[in-house]
């Protein structure tokens, strides 16, 4: 069975099922989007198929394939996966048929037809898998440009009202990032037709380059930018509150669950392998811009009036503590970054998803503008509740166990840097636990409050204060909550996360072994403590 | 007794073979009747540029030579960048020859004699008859260009430039509408031309003096042994200024944006495509035969124009609002870009530029000239509508105009899987091997300034509200949709699986001597 070409049929697939998409006729949508789910769904299953066919204890890197693409250039159409890659692969797998159900009917908003939304989304979903498996530095550059085209559309076709700003200020970042990259990436071409007498792009004969130490840190540099923008680490991060809040849910779902771990993922699979020198030099400066960014993006987080713009703060935090693992170059750090990738996803992407269902109940993405929602949609507000949770790292969620798992292994070698981080968590506790509760419990108020038609209105319609149990019915009898809780369909799009944030919180194990090797021989190419070259 | 020349006839058939076409085209303007005359001229023009591409495919595969004593090089560079003058040639002509687009059924003014505003001039606005000297024209400019590319004397290379500038004058001066507009562009192009024509004339005249010779192979060896001083610095300078107006680099650009709005578009399209092909070609040879091995050398100078050309064209692009013009500072910018490659010359003449920067021709005229096609489409009641909020809610209104238009703009900016990166990375590669890096970095900052206005076309077409009293997008004909098919199918293929042209850019790109 792993004879199967698993990740060319993964790119294939949502690649030729966004043109069938496109092609449909107008008018065509419902049609649209049940291509759209079957096809994510099928994405979904070769994901795990794919794991299956991992051998856990193989080479470090498995399906492989190799095309022959632009001789000239010495690259190749080179796709493969270790642990890491494909951990990222089925968050993928799992997030892409979520977020085409949750936009079921949001994608009918928009100013264009609901089809180009989903013929994008598979478009994307095709070159986010391309970014992830591809072996070959000059593809993986391709993909990590290309990949912002969708999200461009997405954006901009069927965001928010500031999209176009967001729109074009997400592009731009991105290229100026991409273009200083690429500068990098045919500096390290330059470089190895030097040292190996023909250019090459393929990841394993790049690792094995003796690069010069100057040299390095000016590459190291080019690279380690473009994923600082990609992964906002603070001093490159003011894109992604504005992109993550006027980005369609779904597209903010994938946003920040899955396009901004290509960052924190080429951290791992280029910087640290290929430039090891250059990452021990740089790495205290990194873990200084990580724990800022803890820090600084959690006092903003508290700080934000509007749901999404906090979730987005939220993320930037959290990036940092993935940055503080992958350079403190220790084993059970590196690991924990990795985990704390696929878990800030499912747990990041439905705490995303529960606000856009809150949103679209309201149509204001305020905070100000609800209250008291608990009462009425208890299930919405469960959902809620295990987002936030996993979100703040509660034990017994799968951020736990990552984020435990990064702070004990930055200890012994970076205990300063670490316990600065530690304040992140207290911060994380309060800024969800505000919104939860200022959303979800007290007084019923905001804009889901309507008339109740049967009453004559109070000279005073909105109650002042009132104790956290009081609902809607007791202070306002005259006003009710018109809150429907959640549809089948929104459960059946929140179910899976939830009972994956649970599983994951309670038995990582399987994960973990499927990272841990390919952590292990990424840290052996640093030559660190912690790893063996394989 | 004078000895005719030895010519070879076989290597001079690309070039025979279009001013052939374009001879028997004037004689088809004096004697064929009016009526058959559109169809005559447009059949007789793709014959010869597609017969052009022919010949040049068909004499591919022949040992190099140089002929016409010494006069002309038929070599790999020669032959690549006459198949694509012809091949853009042919598509070019295809833009001349839309009839569906405009109601008075073509883009040419009936009569260009006539003063702009006067009553005449307003009767013949809306006469269905067709202008057909344009066809000969172009078909002069393009074997002018042709002979250009492989021209190994300084002599004929002027000729050659001659041939091909003065066609292009009177083709700027040919819109249909807007009339003053297209006068005026023509007569800026036809007077700043001769000024660089005339730097050129005296640069020539130096090296000449310098030298003794006006074959670049002689000029090569003279300059190798090290004499020439000032006089020969001095010369070269002069001709590569007369070059660098011809392909529209900053500071010799004053014309483009001008030139671009004024004329035509289809001839705006054949400029940008053609000329800079040409151009390119040209000051690829002076530099590399003549002076590729001169102990001083051009690069400080080409180093510095590369820059400038760059940075003048992402900045001043980003000002625009018409959107001719923003082409036409996109024109510039790439210009700068295609230096970059030339820069990627190696001490020992080796190195990937100049394979780098005749595939970064091909992926931009295609991308180009789809970008000026797609412009024709889009119109008011006053001919095209240019102006960037008439494009706001294009992709609502038309979305295939509007995909087709954001493909080439996409491209324009560089974004990969589309041809414009891959030849970026062409060039830049070349550059960065002959440790060229920080005109690397400077190019990829103004890609990004560039980028931004790309985008901003693409925001106004996709996430702007339509204006309530738009253009209308025409229905192409088919010499357009052609057109259109082919550039956006080339610059796909040219981003996903450019492979095979490229080793053919690299097998092609050795001079002879």
């Amino acid at each position: 069975m792993s004879d199967f070409p698993f990740l060319i049929a993964m790119i294939a697939v949502p690649a030729v099922g966004a043109a069938v998409v496109a092609a449909l006729p107008r008018g065509r949508d419902l049609l649209a989007k049940q291509v759209a789910l079957g096809v994510s769904l099928v994405v979904l299953l070769l994901a795990v198929l794919t794991t299956l066919a991992f051998d856990v204890d193989g080479e470090r890197f498995q399906l492989t394939t190799a095309v022959s693409w632009i001789p000239d250039f010495g690259s190749e159409f080179a796709l493969g996966v270790d642990g890491i890659a494909l951990v990222m692969l089925l968050l993928i797998g799992v997030l892409v048929p979520l977020v085409v159900a949750a936009s079921w009917h949001e994608a009918d908003a928009g100013s264009r037809p609901a089809r180009v939304f989903f013929a994008w989304l598979l478009l994307l979903e095709a070159m986010m898998v391309g970014v992830f498996a591809a072996t070959d530095v000059l593809l993986f550059y391709v993909f990590f440009e290309a990949m912002l085209v969708p999200m461009y559309f997405l954006i901009g076709s069927f965001g928010g009202p500031r999209r176009q700003y967001a729109a074009v200020k997400f592009f731009v970042y991105s290229l100026v990032g991409g273009l200083v990259m690429l500068a990098s990436v045919i500096g390290l071409y330059v470089v190895s037709t030097s040292q190996l007498g023909e250019g090459t792009f393929a990841f394993d004969a790049l690792r094995q380059l003796d690069i010069d130490p100057d040299v390095q840190k000016l590459l190291f540099l080019g690279f380690f930018i473009a994923f600082a923008i990609k992964a906002p680490l603070v001093p490159f991060h003011t894109w992604l509150p504005d992109s993550g809040a006027e980005a369609p849910i779904g597209g903010s779902v994938l946003l920040v669950g899955v396009l901004d771990k290509v960052g924190t993922f080429g951290f791992l699979r280029y910087c640290l392998p290929l430039f090891p020198d250059a990452s021990r030099s740089f790495a205290p400066f990194v873990l200084v811009l990580a724990v800022v960014g803890i820090l600084y993006a959690a006092l903003l987080a508290m700080g934000q009036s509007d749901m999404k713009r906090l979730v987005s703060y939220t993320s930037i935090s959290h990036f940092g503590f993935i940055a503080l693992g992958i350079f403190a170059f220790t084993t059970e750090a590196a690991t924990g970054a990795v985990l704390y990738m696929v878990n800030h996803g499912l747990a990041t992407g439905l705490l995303f998803l529960v606000v856009g269902m809150l949103i679209s109940r309201g149509g204001s993405r305020q905070i100000r503008d609800y209250g008291g929602v608990a009462a009425k949609a208890p299930l919405l507000a469960g959902a809620f509740l295990v987002a936030g949770l996993a979100s703040l790292a509660l034990p017994g969620t799968n951020s736990f166990v990552s984020e435990f798992l990064v702070l004990i292994g930055a200890f012994p070698e970076r205990p300063v840097f670490t316990v600065l981080a530690t304040i992140g968590i207290i911060l994380a506790a309060l800024y969800v636990l505000l919104m939860y509760q200022r959303t979800m419990h007290g007084p019923a108020r905001g804009v889901l409050l309507q008339e109740d038609p049967a009453e004559p209105l109070p000279a005073d319609p909105l109650p002042s204060g009132g104790g956290a149990t009081a609902t809607a019915a007791r202070t306002a009898p005259h006003r009710t909550l018109r809150v429907l809780d959640l549809s089948r369909r929104e459960l059946a799009v929140v179910a899976p996360l939830v009972v994956l944030i649970i599983a994951l919180g309670v038995y990582p194990q399987p994960l973990i072994d499927l990272i841990e090797p390919a952590v292990v021989a990424t840290l052996g190419d640093l030559g660190a403590p912690g790893g063996t070259d394989r | 007794m004078i000895e005719a020349p030895d010519l070879s006839w076989a290597a001079l058939a690309p070039m025979l073979v279009v001013f052939g076409a374009a001879c028997v085209g004037v004689l088809v303007e004096a004697f064929a009747p009016r009526e058959s005359r559109h169809p005559v001229q447009v059949g007789l023009a793709l014959v010869g540029t597609v017969g052009g591409l022919v010949a040049t495919l068909l004499i591919a595969g022949e040992p190099d030579e140089v002929t016409a004593v010494g006069a002309l090089a038929v070599d790999g560079p020669a032959l690549f960048l006459q198949a694509m003058i012809a091949g853009f040639g042919a598509l070019s002509v295809l833009l001349f020859a839309e009839r569906a687009l405009d109601p008075a059924r073509s883009a040419f003014v009936v009569s260009a004699a006539v003063p702009a505003g006067s009553p005449r001039d307003r009767e013949l606005t809306t006469v269905p008859r067709v202008q057909t000297e344009v066809y000969p024209l172009a078909l002069f400019a393009i074997g002018g260009m042709m002979l250009f590319v492989s021209a190994n004397d300084l002599l004929v290379m002027f000729v050659a430039l001659e041939v091909l500038s003065l066609p292009l004058y009177l083709l700027s001066g040919m819109a249909r509408r807007r009339r003053l507009l297209s006068q005026e562009a023509a007569v800026k192009y036809f007077l700043l031309g001769a000024f660089a024509s005339a730097f050129f004339l005296y640069g020539l005249a130096l090296v000449y003096g310098a030298t003794g010779s006006v074959l670049l192979r002689d000029i090569r060896e003279a300059t190798t042994a090290g004499s020439g001083g000032v006089l020969l610095v001095l010369g070269l300078a002069l001709l590569v200024v007369g070059l660098l107006f011809k392909a529209s680099v900053a500071p010799f650009h004053s014309w483009t944006p001008d030139v671009y709005q004024g004329a035509p578009t289809p001839v705006t399209a054949f400029m940008a495509a053609c000329t800079k092909v040409a151009a390119f070609g040209a000051i690829l040879r002076l530099l590399y035969v003549a002076f590729g091995t001169a102990e001083w050398t051009w690069r400080p100078l080409v180093y510095a124009v590369a820059i400038a050309s760059m940075v003048v064209g992402a900045v001043l692009g980003l000002t625009q609002t018409d959107l001719k013009r923003m082409l036409a500072y996109s024109s510039v910018a790439h210009a700068g870009f295609l230096l970059t490659g030339v820069i990627g010359l190696g001490a020992d003449g080796g190195g990937s530029g100049l394979s780098a920067t005749m595939f970064y021709l091909l992926t931009y005229g295609f991308t180009t000239l789809g970008a000026f096609a797609v412009l024709t489409l889009v119109r008011d009641g006053d001919g095209e509508a240019s102006h960037l909020s008439q494009w706001a809610g294009l992709g609502a209104r038309s979305p295939v105009t509007a995909a087709v238009m954001s493909l080439f703009l996409l491209a324009l900016a560089g974004i990969p899987l589309t041809a414009g990166f891959t030849g970026k990375f062409a060039v830049f590669r070349a550059a960065i091997e002959q440790g060229a890096w920080p005109l690397v970095v400077v190019a990829l900052l103004a890609s990004a300034v560039a980028a931004f206005f790309y985008l901003r076309v693409i925001v106004l077409m996709y996430f702007s509200e339509p204006a309530a009293d738009g253009p209308t997008v025409g229905v192409p004909g088919l010499p357009t949709t052609v057109v259109l098919a082919v550039t956006a199918t080339a610059t796909v293929a040219l981003g996903i699986l450019p492979g095979a042209v490229l080793d053919l850019a690299r097998q092609a790109a050795i001079f002879v001597g």
